[in-house]
């Protein structure tokens, strides 16, 4: 294990035992305000698409959107098989699949 | 299920074992995004025993994803761990919600709780601990619940290391298109209704215009512009939704 990737995983149990026991510490009963509890519902679906997105039609830092760009088909691909079978597994198995089907009949 | 009605009839063992119990469906289906970290791990370039001891010390299913998919790009340590904060803020809401049933607990029980605490683990216990049977023992369901999620995800993480080690060349092609796979099967059932559609879009777009930032801020930025368009999107909604009430 490097040196950087013992800081990463450290930082990562500080924030997030952080989270988790903040609440514990404190004396008496706290309640979370609604707003804030509805606004954490959407910071998962948030986080993965703004990654997502930019790898997708920019996978090396130039945009590339065309039939041959691979990430760009197999994320149609995922999107297509996630709408319908709502399934994270089934997602993973339909798109790897096509994708490498795909791969086999245009390249 | 028989529940006995007299509080002695409660044992701490009892408690521990049903805890367990009611998270085995939850334990399943942790098991493909285990297995799909531990596969994606080593091909993001993080090492078997980084990618190890993330699951055993920071166990939290979906930031050690998403810190595995950032890294893969080449992201910043402290954005990282940034990210991760954000991710992992809806689980103050968990902790707070079960405070009012564990804070007569010492230290030695509320600090591996803490460290215990997952989405799966918070939705059986919140179903226990709201029920009013008078047991003593709630906080060894809770445990149950904990320690079988943690042996589960620990199992899954390693499945999944062995199986990224046998996939030929993983590095070069498994990575770079599961990746976005796994994540856009994360996210679509998360968008059931317009907010959430809004949330989606906004993060998206902003994604693509804040990717000259630099140390990848654009993600943490969109992350937040996508969490307000939804946010304001719902409130904006209910509001109009109560005003056409007659």
């Amino acid at each position: 294990m490097t040196t950087g990737e013992a800081i990463l995983i450290l930082g990562m149990l500080a924030v997030t035992f952080g989270i988790r026991y903040f609440p514990f510490s404190l004396a008496s009963r706290t309640t979370m305000p609604p707003l804030m509890e509805a606004a954490l519902q959407y910071v998962p679906p948030a986080v993965l698409v703004a990654i997502t997105l930019p790898a997708v039609l920019l996978p090396h830092g130039e945009w590339w959107i065309a039939w041959n760009n691979p990430y760009l088909v197999a994320a149609l691909v995922a999107t297509l098989a996630g709408a319908l079978t709502r399934d994270l597994l089934a997602t993973i198995a339909i798109s790897l699949v096509s994708f490498f089907a795909f791969q086999m009949i245009v390249g | 299920m028989n529940s006995p009605s007299q509080p002695d009839a409660f044992t701490r063992r009892k408690e521990f074992l049903t805890g367990a119990r009611d998270t085995a469906p939850l334990l399943l289906g942790a098991a493909p995004f285990g297995l799909i970290y531990g596969t994606l791990a080593v091909a993001s370039g993080l090492s078997a025993a980084a990618a190890i001891a993330m699951s055993l010390i920071v166990f939290a299913g979906s930031a050690q994803f998403i810190a595995v998919g950032l890294l893969a790009v080449g992201t910043p340590v402290l954005i990282i761990i940034a990210t991760t904060f954000i991710v992992n803020l809806r689980h103050m809401l968990y902790s707070a919600t079960l405070l009012p049933h564990l804070k007569h607990l010492p230290q030695r029980w509320l600090a591996p709780l803490a460290f215990l605490l997952t989405d799966e683990t918070f939705a059986v216990t919140v179903h226990r601990v709201h029920k009013e049977d008078g047991s003593p023992y709630k906080h060894w369901y809770q445990l149950g619940s904990s320690i079988a999620m943690y042996i589960n995800w620990q199992v899954w993480c390693l499945l999944g290391l062995l199986l990224g080690d046998r996939i030929p060349d993983a590095a070069s092609w498994g990575l770079d298109v599961a990746m976005p796979i796994a994540f856009i099967g994360m996210t679509i059932p998360y968008v059931r209704n317009v907010p959430m559609g809004v949330c989606v879009l906004t993060a998206g777009t902003s994604g693509l215009l804040t990717m000259g930032l630099p140390y990848k801020l654009g993600i943490i930025v969109s992350a937040l512009a996508g969490v307000l368009a939804g946010l304001l999107t719902e409130v904006a909604m209910r509001k109009r939704k109560e005003a056409a009430k007659p």
